[in-house]
Order: structure tokens, then sequence, then C-alpha cells
């Protein structure tokens, strides 16, 4: 019987939607074996939380009632003393930046292997069979871990569950050590905000690093305007300050649903595609017919942007 | 302050590959420096710019062909580097975070830094967990996807900005000493010049062995076996639209238009 311990995760008051998908991955995992999938949830209103996520096939939800918002020395004490109580077979958190933030140290702390971001999960009871991808998603592998261990669930792979449950909820009196706490959260700031809203945008023409340097921004300038469309972009444009924050698309930036989304140059690391997945019609503009947005495209032109924009551009003026 | 930073070698991958068993064919794989590392670099010695950083002093594990990578840090800036290698090593497909674990404490108790600065992630593996479980693993604070760091460290606290989905950032102070994992974006990495590269010639390169650093060869067997490795099969139905850039690019305007969503 492999019993599953799954960490839920909230932010300012509201549930995140991996803690519905945990508990599907979660159960996926308990029921290979016949075993108990426990939930824990940390921090926060723990009893209005406790309430929505009693859900189908939940055996138990714990919760630990100490401070408002995550804390990863309070999350790391809280779910090492859980997995000395219930001793569950596997800890799984979100592939989050918060958990992130405490599935590595939990694992470290309980002298386990740790496995992140992973995909799809599967265990005969011995071993525990990860799958998850490498070199930025040109590939999937798949990992064996003998015996317990934590793993990262990577959001959207699992559905969500639903269905009302009849979970026990029971209060977990966990022992903080205050002293041990070295990190105070002061606040929070919404930074992807400016004079122009990408989400709002019927048609985005969203660039890329295949635009090779800054000078080229206006090519794709030229053509939102062109189209009357807005421009948006991926990470690295950001990072290198060649288009404001409120321009990114992505997991980190802002999740768009534009009629037509045109990724120009864009290679869709799994970052992006969680920003722009919802668009109702994908065009990439690709030299490259492997890069992992092609498998998200409805249409794709393999080939260089420097010829088919401008060409493009032109049709419309 | 003495910084600690870890620098990787990843291997990069080309658009057109193929797979041998669990490995990536080598014919098809490039070397490069680590895209987070390189941000994680640039912290470093902007601190050390800001007066407040003695020493940047960077490790990696890998072989001996790294040594060009390691060489790129140094021209940015960094004093000096550890570089962490062993035959018992050699062998081994894919380090695990546990093992990677073990030897990185090995190297923090022989330097004793201050501050550990890593990148989120490594682009090859893409754990995206050692900074984490080697803060817990040497007792130190640690704060993961930071991209803004104040250099002023009042009261001993590094004052961060860590970057959470959404375009939501968390404002934390964290304890010295600290493991920070660092997202690109929360500086601009400089081209190393061209005295810089000629100065990394003459910096210390220190290699260390398992047996140098304490760290028993057991401690660094993986708990993670690599068992398949394959191309993701491709859900999509795409219409790929082909000719000259003037015919694609008719196409995706008749698209645009039948949508209604251009002129």
């Amino acid at each position: 019987m492999t019993d599953v311990l799954a960490i839920t995760e909230h932010r300012r008051g509201e549930l995140r939607d991996v803690s519905y998908e945990i508990i599907t991955a979660g159960r996926q995992l308990a029921d290979e074996t016949g075993g108990d999938l426990h939930l824990a949830v940390i921090s926060g209103t723990v009893d209005e939380f406790a309430e929505k996520l009693n859900r189908d096939g939940v055996e138990a939800i714990h919760t630990v009632s100490y401070g408002e918002e995550f804390n990863h020395d309070v999350y790391t004490q809280a779910i090492t003393q859980l997995y000395d109580e219930l001793a569950p077979q596997y800890v799984l958190a979100p592939n989050s930046v918060n958990g992130l933030d405490y599935a590595p140290a939990v694992a470290n702390a309980l002298d386990l292997p740790v496995v992140t971001d992973t995909i799809d999960l599967e265990t005969d009871g011995e071993t525990l069979i990860a799958t998850r991808e490498m070199y930025g998603g040109k590939v999937e592998t798949t990992n064996e871990l003998e015996g317990e261990a934590v793993a990262t669930i990577r959001s959207t792979e699992w559905p969500q569950s639903d269905g009302t449950g009849d979970a026990s909820i029971e209060a977990f009196d966990a022992d903080i050590d205050e002293d041990a706490i070295g990190s105070s959260v002061n606040g929070f700031e919404e930074v992807a905000g400016g004079d122009v809203d990408i989400s709002e945008a019927d048609v985005l023409v969203s660039v890329g690093r295949g635009i090779e340097e800054e000078d080229n921004i206006p090519l794709i300038e030229d053509l939102a305007e062109a189209l009357g469309a807005t421009v948006s972009s991926s990470r690295p444009i950001v990072d290198n300050g060649w288009l404001p924050k409120n321009r990114q698309v992505g997991q980190s930036g802002k999740v768009v649903t534009p009629d037509v989304y045109i990724a120009i140059g864009i290679s869709g690391a799994v970052q992006h595609v969680a920003g722009m997945k919802g668009s109702d019609t994908i065009v990439a503009i690709n030299t490259d017919p492997n890069a992992p947005i092609m498998d998200i495209a409805d249409y794709a032109i393999h080939d260089d942007l420097f010829d088919v924009v401008p060409a493009l551009t032109e049709e419309f003026q | 302050m003495k910084i600690l930073v870890t620098v990787k070698e990843v291997a990069t991958v080309e658009d057109e590959f193929e797979i041998e068993g669990t490995e990536i064919a080598s014919q098809y794989l490039g070397a490069d420096l680590n895209e987070w590392d390189d941000y994680a670099i640039e912290e470093a010695v902007q601190l050390q710019e800001d007066g407040i950083a003695d020493e940047v002093v960077t490790v990696t594990i890998g072989p001996e062909e790294c040594e060009q990578t390691i060489r790129q840090a140094l021209a940015k800036g960094a004093d000096r580097a550890v570089r962490v290698w062993d035959d018992s090593l050699e062998g081994v497909d894919l380090l695990d975070v546990n093992a990677k674990t073990e030897i990185l404490s090995g190297v923090v108790e022989a330097e004793d830094p201050d501050l550990v600065l890593t990148g989120v992630q490594a682009g090859d593996d893409s754990f995206a967990a050692t900074g984490v479980s080697l803060a817990e693993e040497i007792g130190a604070q640690w704060g993961a996807v930071v991209n803004h760091l104040e250099h002023e460290f009042d009261d001993d606290l590094a004052s961060v900005r860590r970057e959470l989905e959404g375009g939501v950032e968390e404002l934390t102070e964290i304890e010295l000493p600290a493991v920070l994992t660092i997202q690109t974006g929360i500086n601009e990495p400089r081209y190393a010049s061209l005295r810089g590269i000629r100065q990394a010639q003459r910096k210390e390169l220190d290699v260390q062995t398992l047996a140098d650093l304490g760290v028993d060869e057991s401690a660094i067997d993986a708990e993670l076996t690599l068992t398949d490795m394959y191309e993701p099969e491709s859900e999509s139905d795409v219409t790929i639209w082909e000719g000259s850039a003037e015919e694609t690019a008719a196409e995706l305007g008749d698209l645009l238009r039948d949508k209604g969503v251009a002129p």
C-alpha cells in the first residue's frame, strides 16, 4: 500500500489551481497500490481551504494553522513532521516557484531522493517511475527511484479533481521552531501592469529569441501596426530589456487568450506555452520544424522570420 | 563578504538530433555556460564592484573539458575557481540532486562563504532543486527564484524579490549566510573583455577530488536512474504552409482576413 502526502498551494487567500491537480496526481499514484491520499494545507485560512479541497478520492486533509502566507521554513518543518507522523511513501508538491522553495529542502531533511517537474508518475509500490523533460523539452525521459521519494508535479499536466469528498479534516499541531525561521515575507507586488494590457488583445504578434537583436524589434512592431495588433513576447526579450515586462507572455508573465497568436521566433518553452495555449488560433513562424511550439500550433511556417515578416507587413500596408 | 557561485557547463542540443540509449548522440551536443549561472556570476561580480563582496569564487562539478567554460566566468570577474572531478564521477550519466548537494556542501565547508549564488536551474537537466537542497544541507537560509537583490545587506539580511507566477513578485528578507537561486533578467550579464579574458588565464583554477573535499564516494551513488529517453510525441495536427516567403505570408494574410482580425 502506497500512501501519498500531497501539499496544496495558496496565495493571498486563494487556493491555486495546482492544488486541485495535485489531488488527481496523488489519487492516481495511491490508486496503483490501493493506498491513501493525504493532503496538507499549511498557513492562511486553513479550515476554509480544507472545505474546498475536500474532493473525491481524498482520505484525509491535515491543516497546519501557522501564519498567513507561504514561508518555506514553516512548510519544511510542518511537512517533515507530517511525514514522520503519516509515513507516506511519496510526498508530492507543486513544481511552482514556492514548491521549488521547500520540496528540495524537505527531501534533503528527510534524506529522500527528489525528482522535479514531473509530467507523469507511476509506481508498483516499490519503484517510482517519473517522466520528465530535459533540454528545454526536446526530449522526454523516464527516471526510476526506489523506496520513498519526493516529487514535484508540473502544473496543468493532471486534470483538476472535482466532486465532493468525505475526507476527514484534522488539525495537525506542528511544532514550529520559530528560531529556525530565517526569512520573512514582507509583501507582494504586481509587476506586469502598465499602459498596455496584452491579455485584452484580439491579435498578438509575439516575438522570441529568434529575433536575434534589439535592432530587429521594429520589424515586429511594423507588422503589429499594419495588422492593428499588439506586440507581446517570450521571456528572453523582456530579460534583455528589449520590451517592458508587461509584454511578457508565460508562467511568470501574463496569461493571454487572443483570437490569433502569431509566435515569431519562439521555440515554445513550457513556461511560455503555459501563458498562451488558450489562444483560439496559434500560428508559429520558426525555422526549426521540431521546436516545441509546433506541438500546439494550428498553422506553421518553417521559414526565416526575416523573410516572412516583412512580406506579411507589406501585404497589409 | 565572500561569495561562492556555482557554475555549470551544460549540454546544448542541435535542432536535429538522434538518441542512443539514454543519451543524445554526442555529435549533436554542444557545451555552454548555463544561462542562469551567467546571471548569478554577474550578480556576484556587481556585488564585488559595489565594494560589498571581497572575493568571488566559482565552483564547477565537471571534467577538464569544461575549463573553457570556467575561464569564461573568471574572465567576467570571478577571482578564482574550484573544479571538482573524480574517476568515480566519470561513468555517471545523470548526477542527481543529492549527489550534487553532497559535493557542493564539501566545497562550502572548505570555502565558508557568506552567500552562495546558483542559477535557478540548469538548461540541460532542469532540476531547479540543487540550491535549496544545498542550503538545507549546510544549515544556511535560502531563497528560490530571486529576480532582484538589494546590495546593502543591512543587519545581515538579504532583501530580495522572488518571481512568483502570474506577474507577482514576493518581497522577502533572508538572513545570511544564505543560498539564493538566481533567475534570468535580474541583471544584464556582461561580455568578457579582452583584458578580462587575458587575466582569466592567470587566475587560480583549483582541481579537487571527492577525497580532497572529504566526500565519501558512496554519497554520490545516484538514487535516480535514467531508464529511457525519447522524443516527445507531437499532439498537434498542425497545418504547414509551404512555399516562398511571399506565398506563406499570403496564406497567413488570408487566415487573418478570414478571421476578421486584420484589414
